[in-house]
């Protein structure tokens, strides 16, 4: 029973690699841009949340209202004024991001100092619904389960059914014909971007939550998003739902073995499924 | 070969005015020094062998690639240095060579997508359906699965959906069947009665001659030939394609 219960657990964490996974697929569905600052950007919400909690202690779910926004503007501000400059040049895109991660943590670390910090959402963090007597579900856990749900489903009609959706999936297929039916691109990279580091905010705030961060957790982050991106299958969002979810049941069943194996397990699952099955398990249409 | 000495057939006012463009791809110069003019309401065909820079102008039309030098001026306006997506917005659509199809959108939502910046005008999604009747039955599929033909109609469909006042048609028979290349050619009667101006771009010279009203012909970035269609003698259209004397 106490594995169930681990599995359990495992998939509540699912939702949210697969929220770190969705950012970093639509930016790279779009714009082909590989954000390698996405784990310091949602770090980076964590810490504005905790900002905004110490200054007006409000409770870190309220903070979303003012940290979504600002990560909103920033993701289009950082696309227009800095990324879009470098996405015709090879390898500039990855090295910008990257320098992009190295400042964030190190402004994070100079303000900040390297201490673990947590979000605290008061009782509802311990309580827990109980299923039988060995499985439990915490309530913090099932809501982020939830919301990160609810957040591929939004995302996923916002793709499928608006004209926003339309000309994002139109200018992944080809940005110059998108061009040619009169798409601004770069606005609409900036547009991406916002969208993609709003579902960093909402990740960061929970995760501050769920776990410890300080300003150096942010590309352990990366790699899960990655990895739950890579196992669902690049393309399709229930895929990547499914791709969170394996991951964190595959470390939630390693750390109940032995408790230091929990990431071990997670990457060596990602390994198998990459020699396995290369495009994921759920992979979207083959590119035409 | 300027504005000035343009024949007497060049109507007075052009819509479009190309004016000694030249254009690069890198080191390679593709166009030198070109000029043409079409007028509202025109029919005009451009010819060439393969690589004689017809591609090229039209992309420097539609602002897809910009000029070293001279000017494109569309309604009186200098456009050249207008990105693509402007262009638009003025009325200029280019059909790409090779459709361009979007695979992940439906055939309604390809067409959908043509209205990004529509400017009023006769054309909207019923009309564009009364054109191509067979596009009406495969609204609910995926561009990615069309064949040649309904992607070229899918594509002439999509720009028509901009209600452009220019519209720009590269390579439209290349690789169709010569049943649907002849259905396709019958549209553009139809799109040109309805006040839209229609350049194309053809390597079919005999298509491209019946169907326009003038015709340029390039030769290795250079207009080597310019006139009314019925003016064109089959001799001098071919000196000016291959370039033989």
């Amino acid at each position: 029973m106490v594995w169930i219960n681990q599995i359990v657990q495992g998939i509540m964490l699912g939702g949210l690699y697969a929220l770190f996974a969705t950012g970093l697929s639509l930016v790279f569905g779009v714009m082909r841009l590989v954000n390698l600052a996405h784990g310091d950007l949602i770090v980076l919400a964590s810490f504005l949340s905790l900002v905004i909690v110490d200054n007006l202690a409000w409770n870190p779910f309220t903070t979303l209202v003012l940290v979504i926004p600002m990560m909103a503007v920033l993701g289009f501000a950082l696309q227009y004024l800095l990324l879009n400059h470098t996405l015709d040049s090879g390898l500039a895109p990855i090295l910008a991001t990257f320098g992009l991660s190295v400042i964030i943590q190190n402004a994070l670390l100079e303000q900040f100092s390297a201490d673990q910090r947590r979000l605290h959402v008061g009782s509802i963090e311990t309580q827990s619904m109980r299923i039988t007597s060995e499985i439990s579900i915490g309530w913090f856990s099932l809501i982020m389960f939830l919301v990160a749900v609810l957040l591929l489903v939004g995302l996923q009609l916002l793709i499928r059914r608006t004209r926003l959706g339309r000309s994002l999936r139109a200018t992944s297929d080809d940005q110059r014909t998108a061009q040619l039916v009169g798409i601004d691109n770069r606005t609409l990279y900036g547009v991406a971007m916002a969208i993609s580091l709003a579902t960093a905010a909402i990740a960061g705030v929970f995760l501050g939550v769920y776990t410890n961060f300080d300003p150096s957790s942010g590309p352990a982050r990366l790699i899960f998003g990655f990895e739950a991106v890579i196992i669902g299958g690049l393309g399709s969002l229930w895929g990547t739902l499914a791709g969170g979810i394996v991951l964190g049941v595959s470390q939630a069943i390693g750390a109940q073995i032995s408790i230091g194996w929990g990431e071990l397990t997670g990457n060596l699952v990602f390994l198998a499924i990459l020699l396995v099955r290369p495009r994921g398990l759920f992979p979207g249409p083959e590119p035409a | 070969m300027s504005a000035g000495a343009a024949p007497r057939t060049a109507p007075a006012s052009p819509l479009l005015e190309v004016e000694n463009v030249s254009c690069f791809y890198g080191d390679f110069q593709a166009l030198f020094d070109v000029s043409i003019e079409v007028g509202e309401g025109e029919k005009v065909a451009i010819i060439g062998a393969n690589g004689a820079g017809k591609s090229t102008l039209l992309a420097s039309v539609a602002g897809l690639l910009r000029p070293v030098s001279g000017q494109v001026r569309f309604a009186g306006a200098a456009v050249g240095q207008l990105p693509a997506y402007r262009r638009v917005a003025a009325g200029i659509a280019l059909v790409p060579e090779g459709r361009r199809i979007f695979p992940s959108l439906t055939v309604e939502e390809n067409l959908r997508i043509g209205a990004h910046r529509r400017r009023s005008g006769p054309w909207g999604l019923r009309e564009v359906y009364e054109l191509f009747p067979a596009l009406h039955d495969l609204a609910g599929r995926w561009g990615g699965t069309l064949s040649g033909g309904e992607q070229q109609m899918c594509a002439i469909g999509r720009a028509l959906m901009g209600n452009p006042r220019l519209i720009l048609l590269d390579e439209l028979s290349l690789g169709l069947a010569p049943k649907v290349i002849k259905v396709i050619y019958e549209t553009i009667g139809d799109i040109a009665a309805q006040g839209t101006t229609v350049v194309l771009v053809e390597q079919d010279i005999s298509q491209a001659l019946a169907a326009a009203d003038r015709a340029y012909c390039l030769l290795e970035g250079r207009v080597s030939l310019h006139g009314a269609t019925a003016e064109l003698t089959r001799e001098r259209v071919v000196e000016a394609y291959f370039g033989v004397r």
